[in-house]
């Protein structure tokens, strides 16, 4: 049946100026990042005079089987990586490759320039310098982790259309009542059952204001940040300040070694020799993806996000649906709340310190969906430990400058620059029925 | 299934949108709800399908009193609805949209869903109705008329006894419409009714079996298909009405606006208007016909700068494409855009302040940095009176204003700078027959006084009442320029693309001139302007076409949601 | 009675701003009050055996929070007690100040239908430039600070404008380009503090050298040293984004485009142009927060520090906010908060055992959340609905949140 089609004409034209665009900023980036490492890397002065990289590849404070160090000349090594990313740019320049190769010549381009960068920094002459790279990627767990549950959080909020700038708050809600709690019950778990409840209660809090008070969802996540910041600051110097021990006081998490995994070289003791809570973060990023895309729950939670009215009409609750998923992302970010606390083992006054307003960014960079964000927070746990393990290394790019590098890749994004993201439609706008 | 709605009310504040409204829809027949936008069509079926709780009244099925208190039990009670905006999650697939809200999932306390059931059961409801979806299909890349048709067999995959289809045709082709006739035809064959909202008149008469007629919130009156389209529209609208816009045969002048080869991309990155040549001559009426959606749009954006096109378009010799609005609008123009509240008004501005959105920064109203208040309201309350603007003053914010009024805000700012040419889009969306008459004056003012005028309208009777030639655009391209005397049969045709042999033929046939030609050879379509004589609609005239259009046929597609 | 108290005492009972703001401003110091007694260990023993003795909890509580709030009006309006019984007061135009230059950076391009989170950012970068032209420009007194001030302005226009180009040119959402601008400054700050152009040799920690003499805002009377030009630069910022946003052509078209951007560009109004516009002043006026905290009589080291915005940057949305975006409500906001923050301080040195001043940033936040969300202090009292016509949009009976259309749906469209 010839059904003609109206608003369509489609008549594709050219089909993608955009795409070209994108191909010729993507293709000239990665040369220019093959050239910094060939000329600032590769041929600089630091990695001259055959000096050689030096790895540690044994992570001390963990138990596993010690592992001699990695040393290798560090020049050619950083030009050839160097030859391979301009080689690549320089193919993504010239041709339109598929989504899949592309996806593959970027993370090729990242790991060389990432390793080229390790290999420059921990390169000496005399070999006196050296990089733990276990070490490296334990402190980016560490790192990740409240990143990763705090952009899940946001995840699901966002996902059923409410925007969640209260991620910062909700973790630092979370981490107080869990040095509170924990501290009165001597329990950790109970601490961090409670940070997690005391999250859902953040996460309640802006599912009431914002869809029963209709209060505009970035100014309230940024009033309701400052207000997590007020309350726990006040206890904070009210309670436990005066009185540590019963207020403030707990012992921190022990990790659990899983018995065979966690020997594996290198990796083992960071991947399988965590606490309990880095374990249940990874377990909650595949689970909230298969329920995402893989149940009616998920079906109706991106339905409410995307066309509230369509969902409604076939009877869904949009609203009963935003609740649930504000207070389950509030809940996830009061996990994160309670790590950041139970990896030190108390509460310090707004020791979230903008992670919130990180994890915001995860969820942004990974393109709302949970696999994403978790690569996006482990993007930038490792540029943070990476920071701080080379700020020993006296390199000539400030450790300070380096922790900036997420936002400038984040900020890039949003520009549309690394391919454009797309918000589900009704994000941040309330759903009013009639 | 018997549905019958029993003395439903719903007011508004003070206003009541239904007042005990009673109606019966059979099992098997296709009942059509008649009536202007405004009337409380909208509101009535949102009743109906649990979106709004009556003040008072009953639904009752099949004997029993039932209560909605959401869409949910109105589709457990087999009721289905197809909205004028549909309701399709763009970024979902077919299949995903239909099965939402009524997942099959296999156990589990979140609900695994299986997908493998869910395309199987979407193929087995399209082929056992013949409406035939792709399952894998994103909706957000289908065309309208087959998202229109993943809405009803959305509604019959959860069992729908009666349907309900509001508006259905405002962004269909009259062939689309044909189609969509056909399938109604099947699901009364199969046994379901379906209720039937327009306010189009000659679609009532082709495929109704019982008409009820609402207007001001309450049934006036119930008529056969049989009755004339004059009948109904006095039912409709409460009052013979007939448009008529007095027109003085006029000569048209030097060529003010020449647009050659004019392409313009929509948003999407699709040719919206594809080569597209025409010449508007000053005092004349050049009426843009057309189904919404054919590259209208587009084009009165480009020539008024707010979208980048290539080819050429001339004011007076003066280059328009790759101009801004701003300079645009520095050449004189009066732009009436084609949705007031989205493109024309700022809701939080005074009426004095809406007037002067395009020229606040020249004298009288303001300079480089300051604005002149004083100047700026004398003119709103001057304009306020001009134009008959209902507003306790020229301080009233517009958003506080009813639609009418709203529009002619609108059209006073694009008249009272003396325009050198004056686009106006739809120039009488969703205004009374009152404003209508004022409105159509004012531009006819125009023409008369030597400007090149240039209407677009789906409404091909104010196209016909207006113009002194009609252009009418079919996919991006202008497939006739042809004399307003044109019956509206021939300029459906076109409207359509002339598709089918029919069309072609007669599209050869009659008196229409290829557009291309008519630019290579300026002189021929001069003479083809000239017999343009026709002072009256065909309406004053008496032809049988008269009855087929009256103007409550003419009221915006917008107002009613 | 006559009509008109009539009508005055139905206003007063309606859900209008006035009472709407009173009565959210009631609710946030109840509340305070609430935190100041779950705080007190003792309190707290003694509501543990209210039924025996209800009144020592009572008692107790009351001159809890009445000592609290005591201290804080002293601190901040009037002390009795005190030489300079009008100090207070002045301390309260002292901290008010920067907030004034805060609010309107985030009410004017509010208007416009921006929403400013950047102000972090846009404040950091402006004191890197204040203080660089503090310290290496030699310039006699006059001169000198409007030198710095110039700069200050400069450094945070930059930024903000920056972020107008981003959302102009790219699309990118205003709010998620600030955030990244947010922590990329304080990568910079951070950076900068320990480079040689900015360390000060002198010290051992990260703090960077201190303008010079001449770089300092004046003061404007000798009794109160704290008291300097910045409050009357406040005050001319006040009265010129007043002018602009009401008499001029620019506010003009920032109004039209923060209410209906498509209509404001078929009008010919360029959204892109004016939305860099107004993100340029509002980082100039951040620029002048820094100004303040750098050459102000506030701070005692005239210099940077890692944590020199000190979350002005977001105050100033709060105190916009409650200012519903109009310069004056906003000079009021700020001078509200301004009372706050200098009471809490004075809060925090008076009472034994301490409350800690923070209880203040509890009830800025609760006070901005009742005035975002009139409806709800509207159910807690039960005022009636606004006389129609009073608001518009008074469906929902109270008075809309300030932020126009376009910023209230902004969150999500672009990023």
């Amino acid at each position: 049946m010839a059904v003609a089609t109206i608003a369509a004409a489609p008549t594709a034209i050219a089909g993608g100026t955009e795409a070209d665009t994108r191909r010729y900023t993507a293709g000239a980036t990665q040369i220019i990042m093959g050239l910094v490492m060939l000329l600032g890397f590769g041929l600089g002065t630091r990695t001259a005079h055959g000096a050689s990289t030096t790895f540690g590849m044994t992570l001390v404070s963990k138990q596993g089987t010690h592992v001699p160090d990695w040393v290798f000349p560090a020049r050619p090594v950083i030009v050839a990586l160097a030859v391979v990313v301009v080689l690549l740019g320089a193919a993504r320049l010239a041709v339109q490759l598929p989504r899949r190769w592309r996806l593959i010549g970027t993370s090729v381009v990242l790991f060389c320039f990432t390793f080229a960068f390790m290999a420059w920094s921990a390169a000496d002459p005399k070999g006196g310098e050296r990089l733990i790279l276990p070490s490296v990627l334990d402190s980016m767990v560490i790192a990740a982790v409240p990143l990763v549950l705090g952009a899940l959080g946001g995840v699901v909020g966002e996902r059923s259309g409410v925007v969640n700038v209260a991620i910062e708050g909700q973790l630092l809600f979370g981490g107080f009542m869990t040095a509170l709690v924990g501290t009165a019950t001597h329990s950790l778990w109970i601490g961090v059952i409670a940070g997690v409840l005391a999250g859902a209660l953040m996460g309640l809090l802006l599912a009431v204001l914002a869809i029963r008070y209709l209060i505009e969802q970035v100014v309230l996540g940024v009033v309701l940040n400052l207000l997590a910041l007020g309350v726990t600051g006040f206890l904070f110097k009210s309670l436990m300040q005066t009185n540590q021990n019963s207020y403030n006081n707990l012992t921190p998490f022990t990790t659990v070694r899983i018995p065979g995994l966690a020997s594996i070289w290198v990796i083992g003791p960071v991947a399988f020799d965590q606490p309990l809570i880095v374990y249940i973060a990874v377990f909650l990023v595949m689970l909230v993806h298969l329920g995402l895309f893989h149940t009616r729950w998920g079906l109706r939670t991106r339905a409410v996000g995307e066309h509230p009215a369509a969902a409604d009409t076939v009877g869904v609750k949009v609203l009963r649906l935003r609740y649930r998923n504000v207070m389950l992302g509030g809940a996830f970010a009061g996990l994160g709340g309670a790590w950041l606390v139970g990896n030190v083992g108390n509460f310090t006054e707004n020791m979230t310190n903008g992670k919130g307003f990180i994890a915001l960014a995860a969820v942004i960079f990974g393109r709302w969906s949970p696999f994403g964000a978790l690569a996006a927070a482990a993007l930038f746990g490792f540029t943070d430990a990476l920071a701080s393990q080379t700020s020993s290394l006296q390199l000539p790019i400030p450790s300070d400058l380096l922790t900036t590098l997420p936002y400038v890749a984040t900020l890039f994004a949003v520009a549309g620059l690394i391919g454009r993201v797309r918000a589900p439609a009704a994000d941040g706008k309330p759903y009013i029925k009639g | 299934m018997r549905l019958e709605l029993r003395g439903i009310t719903k007011t508004f504040g003070s206003v009541a949108a239904n007042s005990a409204i009673d109606l019966t829809v059979e099992p098997g027949e296709i009942h059509c709800l008649l009536g202007e936008n405004g009337a409380g069509k909208s509101t009535l079926m949102n009743i109906l399908y649990g979106l709004l709780t009556p003040d008072s009244g009953q639904i009752v099925v099949d004997g029993q009193t039932r209560e909605f208190t959401s869409p949910g039990d109105a589709i457990k009670a087999g009721i289905g609805m197809v909205h004028q905006h549909f309701m399709l999650v763009p970024v979902f697939t077919v299949a995903e949209n239909l099965v939402l809200g009524n997942e099959e999932s296999r156990g589990g306390p979140l609900g695994w869903l299986d997908r493998r059931k869910a395309k199987a059961d979407v193929k087995e409801v399209s082929a056992r109705y013949g409406l035939p979806v792709d399952p894998e299909a994103l909706i957000e890349d289908l065309p309208v008329g087959v998202q229109q048709r993943v809405e009803i067999v959305k509604a019959l995959m959860r069992d729908a006894e009666v349907l309900i289809l509001d508006e259905p045709t405002a962004v269909l082709t009259p062939q689309e419409t044909e189609e969509l006739f056909t399938v109604m035809r099947g699901l009364k064959a199969a046994g379901k009714s379906v209720v039937f909202i327009t306010h189009k008149l000659n679609e009532v008469r082709a495929i109704a079996d019982r008409i009820t007629v609402i207007r001001r919130g309450a049934v006036v009156g119930s008529a056969e298909p049989t009755a004339s389209a004059r009948e109904l529209a006095s039912l409709m609208v409460g009052r013979d009405v007939r448009l008529v816009v007095e027109k003085e045969p006029r000569e048209p002048g030097e060529v003010a606006l020449s647009v050659r080869g004019l392409k313009v991309t929509d948003d999407r990155g699709f040719l919206a208007v594809d080569d597209v040549s025409f010449d508007l001559h000053a005092g004349e009426v050049l009426g843009v016909a057309g189904v919404q959606g054919n590259g209208q749009t587009e084009l009165v954006e480009a020539l008024t700068g707010l979208r980048a096109a290539t080819g050429s378009a001339e004011l007076f010799g003066r280059q328009l494409v790759g101009a801004s609005p701003r300079a645009v609008l520095r050449q004189g123009l009066g732009h009436v855009p084609e949705d007031r509240q989205h493109d024309g008004l700022v809701p939080d501005f005074s009426i004095a302040e809406n007037l002067v959105l395009d020229q606040f920064d020249n004298k009288p109203f303001g300079g480089l940095l300051t604005l002149d208040l004083d100047a700026i309201a004398k003119n709103g309350a001057d304009r306020l009176a001009e134009f008959d603007i209902r507003a306790e003053s020229e301080r009233t914010p517009a958003g506080a204003l009813s639609g009418g009024n709203q529009q002619k805000v609108v059209v006073a700012r694009a008249l009272q700078r003396d325009p050198s040419l004056l686009i106006a889009s739809q120039p009488t969306r969703g205004v009374d027959v009152g404003a209508m008459e004022f409105i159509h004056k004012r531009i006819v003012e125009q023409r008369d006084a030597g400007k090149p005028v240039l209407i677009v309208s789906t409404e091909l009777d104010e196209i016909t009442a207006l113009s002194d030639r009609i252009a009418v655009m079919y996919r991006g391209k202008i497939v006739g320029i042809v004399p307003p005397d044109t019956s509206n049969e021939e300029l459906g045709l076109l409207m359509a693309g002339g598709s089918g042999d029919e069309a072609e033929a007669s599209l050869e046939a009659e008196a229409v001139e290829p557009v291309a030609e008519a630019v290579a050879e300026p002189d021929i379509e001069a003479e083809a302007v000239e017999p343009v004589v026709e002072s009256e609609t065909p309406a004053e005239t008496g032809q049988p076409a008269a009855e087929e259009t009256p103007a409550a046929d003419q009221s915006s597609e917008s107002a009613d949601e | 009675m006559s009509d008109r108290l009539k009508r005055i005492l139905a206003g007063i009972g309606s859900a209008n701003t006035v009472t709407v703001t009173v009565l959210a401003f009631v609710l946030s110091v109840v509340i305070g009050g609430v935190l100041m007694i779950l705080s007190d260990q003792h309190l707290l023993s003694q509501w543990g055996y209210f039924f025996q003795h209800p009144t020592d909890a009572l008692s107790g509580s009351w001159d809890k929070v009445a000592n609290g709030y005591t201290a804080m009006f002293h601190g901040a309006v009037y002390d009795p007690h005190a030489k300079q019984a009008l100090r207070p007061i002045e301390n309260t135009v002292v901290d008010a100040t920067p907030l004034v230059f805060a609010g309107l950076a985030v009410a004017l391009p509010f208007r416009a239908g921006l929403f400013n989170i950047g102000g972090q950012s846009q404040l950091i970068i402006g004191a890197v430039c204040a203080t660089w032209v503090g310290f290496t420009v030699s310039a006699p007194m006059p001169l000198h600070v409007l030198l710095v001030v110039i700069a200050g302005m400069i450094g945070g226009a930059l930024v903000g404008g920056l972020t107008g180009l981003l959302k102009a040119r790219f699309g990118a959402h205003e709010v998620i380009s600030s955030i990244m601008l947010n922590n990329i400054a304080l990568g910079v700050l951070a950076w900068l503090i320990k480079t040689k152009a900015f360390h000060d040799p002198n010290r051992q920690d990260a703090i960077s050298k201190p303008v010079k003499d001449t770089a300092l805002l004046p003061a404007i009377h000798g009794s109160s040293p704290e008291l300097n030009f910045s409050t009357v630069l406040a005050i001319l910022a006040v009265l010129l984004v007043w002018w602009v946003m009401s008499r001029s052509t620019l506010g003009f078209r920032l109004r039209a485009l923060g209410s209906n951007p498509d209509a404001a560009r078929t009008a010919g109004i360029s959204v892109s142009r004016n939305q860099v516009y107004a993100m340029l002043l509002a980082g100039a006026l951040m620029g002048l927060v820094a100004v303040t905290q750098i050459s102000g009589t506030l701070s005692a080291s005239h210099a940077m520090t890692t944590t020199l915005d000190n979350g002005i940057g977001f105050t100033g949305i709060t105190v916009a906010l409650l200012g519903r975006g109009k310069p004056v409500g906003v000079a009021l906001a700020a001078l509200l908060f301004g009372a706050l923050d200098a009471g809490g301080v004075a809060m925090e040195a008076a009472t034994t055992p301490t409350v800690p001043h923070d209880v203040v940033t509890v009830v800025q936040a609760v006070i901005v959340v009742f005035v975002a969300a009139p409806k709800l202090v509207q159910e807690i009292f039960r005022l009636r609905d606004v006389r129609r016509g009073d608001i518009k949009g008074s469906g929902t009976g109270a008075a809309p949140s300030v932020a126009p259309a376009t910023a209230v749906d902004s969150a999500a469209e672009a990023v």
